[in-house]
């Protein structure tokens, strides 16, 4: 009994520091929208600036005074265009080979090579956009037709860094679909083919759509490939062969240099910003339910 | 008796084995361009790392020997006549101020001479495929654009690129003061975001209740992992680098050296990284709680144990290879990460080394990053190199993690 009364102060700081840490994430997202939204609230009533046009504008100049979002939007979905054009197919394939035709022996080799595939940091996609991708894209097409820095190079190296997460998120759900479904195809008498695509896909095929989703996402929010490879300066053209500046190359190649606070540039990257936070927020939050529609359905 | 099928079902199966064939092979090949976008990159950066380079001296070497007597082994005194002889003496008398020329030892004066008056400059570089396939060309080129070069096969990743810091001089620049960056920031990231990303993981998974706050919690983790690195920096900016510029710059410590630069600081760096490994340190150190049995929980309530001597002394010893190996992998995102510390303002050309927390600083990837931005080729080869430098430590960390992994599984 005099145990169980036994005052442990020590048991209560401990789990007063667990629950500070565990309540610690909630505060770096406060900070995050307060922070952002504080600096992007500044740039939207200042003066010169108006909602509309930031939303609506053909041109993004600061010194003109011009801020309109919608080059740097377009150059951000013309390099995940491209970077989910190779990354779809390719990584789906490979889910499906993974999944439904190699042997354990073979997937054992190939998953760690995919996972080294994720592992290497983006500058390193960045180095190889500019020196092998983009030399590669000017001799194909000719050097006049490719510009140096182009839209086309950066999204299709960004389709190979978001290859591995693609596959092994698609794989993930193709491996969940239980082994019953698959054998009554094959005892009707359907081939591995018409298996996979005609019973394991579909059923898969929201756990697909969140690693498609998820996919775009990251294509979005990447930066170091565009911020080296798609070019320095705002330019709203739908030629994926000329230079044109995404969302997050912008941020970085501002905040980069010499920027005064409190200056109106300065406060832009925030609206660029927390419009990209808004973005990749909401997709997340859309692959996420999809996925737990998908767990509820299985289980 | 022999089953005799329909024709048609017959043409059919024919065409449905046809297509099951073309179909694997699609899906092998796409597996196979998977590995061979991994091998074109590990090409791409090698070749880049070694080859031919066309190195131009200002002045022959050779024509300042002192009667016949090579460069290399003149005395202290006759190399400072050298000295004397081609530089002004304004820039004399300041190399002297710097560092009395008289009292230097024989290869630090050589080094002098060779850095003032030869100059070796490199006027072109060939990658590694040219340097052993095309080798005819090469030399062909050099002789007829820089007859006066000489041809040197190099490897770009080499002492002096390991121990010098940077420098405007392709030939001189390394990657020593960007290792330390790293180091500096990537230990700061590991002590504040293991103790809070491990203790949140146990509050989640051994404390908390199912109710709404928690769940909050959970979802919130899930999506803060999420967002794109470069939100991180512009927090980072926003609180690290400016809110607290008193702390993160050392000023309300009394740090008021020439080095600390408004906040953007090795503190403000590793606090950034810290906030945005944090959420992967939590998911992965989760899992590895939830993988401990929970038999093990109830035998240690059974005998009288309190929550935390549970948690201590039998839940986290089982978990802890799983957490490290998370950790571990955090890390290495951490140590590549190049966006965030670009925004908050990580300098890109210092050529001290970094001494404490509220020092300037750089980073092996931003090292990449500018080495990469510029046009000239050379440069693009000391980033390759440093690339290969990255790398090595990425995998290397990897395969630390990877044996943790095996070492511990049952």
């Amino acid at each position: 009994m005099s145990l169980l009364k036994k005052r442990r102060i020590g048991e209560g700081l401990i789990q007063a520091f667990l629950y500070f840490c565990g309540i610690f994430s909630i505060f770096t997202t406060i900070g995050i929208v307060y922070e952002i939204g504080k600096e992007a609230l500044l740039f939207f009533f200042n003066p010169d600036v108006s909602i509309w046009k930031f939303l609506t504008g053909l041109k993004w100049q600061p010194q003109g005074g011009e801020f309109g979002i919608l080059p740097l939007v377009n150059a951000t979905l013309m390099t995940t265009f491209f970077a989910m054009l190779i990354a779809l197919p390719l990584g789906l394939s490979i889910a499906i080979y993974l999944s439904e035709y190699a042997s354990s022996r073979l997937r054992s080799i190939v998953k760690p090579v995919l996972e080294v595939l994720a592992g290497i940091p983006t500058v390193v996609y960045g180095y190889f956009a500019l020196s092998l991708m983009t030399p590669l894209l000017r001799k194909i097409f000719g050097d006049d037709v490719v510009n140096i820095y182009n839209t086309a190079s950066a999204g299709l190296v960004m389709g190979i860094l978001i290859l591995p997460l693609i596959s092994s998120m698609a794989e993930d759900a193709l491996t969940a679909i239980p082994l019953s479904l698959r054998e009554a195809a094959y005892g009707l008498g359907a081939t591995k083919l018409e298996t996979a695509l005609k019973v394991v896909l579909p059923a898969a095929l929201s756990g697909l759509a969140a690693a498609f989703i998820v996919g775009i996402s990251r294509a979005i929010g990447e930066t170091m490939i565009v911020a080296l490879a798609a070019g320095a300066g705002p330019n709203f053209t739908f030629n994926p062969f000329k230079g044109a500046e995404t969302m997050t190359g912008h941020i970085v190649r501002i905040s980069g240099g010499d920027i005064s606070y409190d200056s109106i540039d300065y406060n832009s990257l925030f609206a660029i910003g927390l419009l990209l936070f808004i973005i990749t927020l909401g997709l997340n939050i859309i692959s996420q339910r999809i996925v737990r529609r998908f767990r509820e359905i299985q289980e | 008796m022999r089953l005799t099928l329909p024709p048609l079902f017959v043409i059919n199966l024919k065409r449905r084995h046809l297509l099951e064939r073309i179909w694997r092979v699609v899906f092998r090949s796409s597996t196979v361009i998977g590995i061979i976008f991994l091998s074109l990159l590990l090409y791409n950066i090698t070749n880049q790392s070694f080859g031919y380079v066309a190195e131009e001296t200002k002045i022959d070497p050779d024509s300042l020997s002192v009667n016949g007597v090579p460069l290399k082994q003149l005395t202290v005194l006759e190399l400072r006549d050298i000295l004397a002889k081609n530089i002004s003496s304004g820039r004399l008398r300041q190399l002297d101020r710097e560092n009395p020329l008289l009292k230097m030892s024989n290869t630090e004066i050589y080094n002098l001479v060779w850095a003032e008056v030869v100059k070796p400059e490199i006027k072109a570089s060939w990658s590694l495929y040219d340097s052993v396939f095309n080798k005819k060309k090469v030399f062909m080129e050099v002789a007829i654009k820089f007859p006066k070069a000489e041809l040197k096969f190099i490897s770009w990743i080499n002492p002096v690129f390991l121990s010098s810091s940077q420098s405007s001089d392709p030939l001189k620049a390394g990657i020593r003061t960007a290792i330390l960056g790293t180091l500096w920031t990537v230990f700061l990231t590991l002590i504040i975001a293991f103790p809070l990303g491990v203790g949140a993981a146990i509050y989640l998974e051994e404390y908390a209740d199912d109710n709404r706050i928690n769940r909050i919690i959970q979802t919130n983790i899930n999506n803060l992992a999420g967002v794109p690195s470069i939100i991180y920096g512009m927090l980072g900016l926003a609180i690290f680098v400016r809110a607290l510029e008193p702390i993160t710059s050392g000023t309300i410590f009394g740090f008021s050296t020439p080095q600390s630069a408004n906040g953007r600081t090795i503190l403000s760096a590793g606090l950034t990284l810290a906030v945005l490994v944090l959420p992967l340190i939590i998911i992965n150190a989760q899992e590895a709680i939830r993988s401990v049995s929970n038999s093990i929980r109830q035998a240690s309530y059974g005998i009288g144990a309190t929550k935390w001597q549970t948690v201590w002394s039998h839940v986290l010893p089982g978990a802890i290879p799983g957490i490290l190996t998370g950790s571990i992998l955090a890390i290495s995102r951490a140590i590549g990460e190049t966006a965030p510390l670009v925004v908050i303002g990580a300098a890109t050309y210092i050529t001290f080394d970094p001494n404490n927390i509220f020092s300037k600083f750089t980073s092996l990837p931003i090292q990449i990053y500018q080495w990469t931005a510029r046009p000239q080729a050379e440069f693009r080869n000391l980033a390759a190199a440093a690339i290969l430098v990255l790398l090595a430590i990425l995998l290397s960390l990897n395969g630390v993690a990877i044996y943790f992994r095996n070492r511990y599984r049952k």
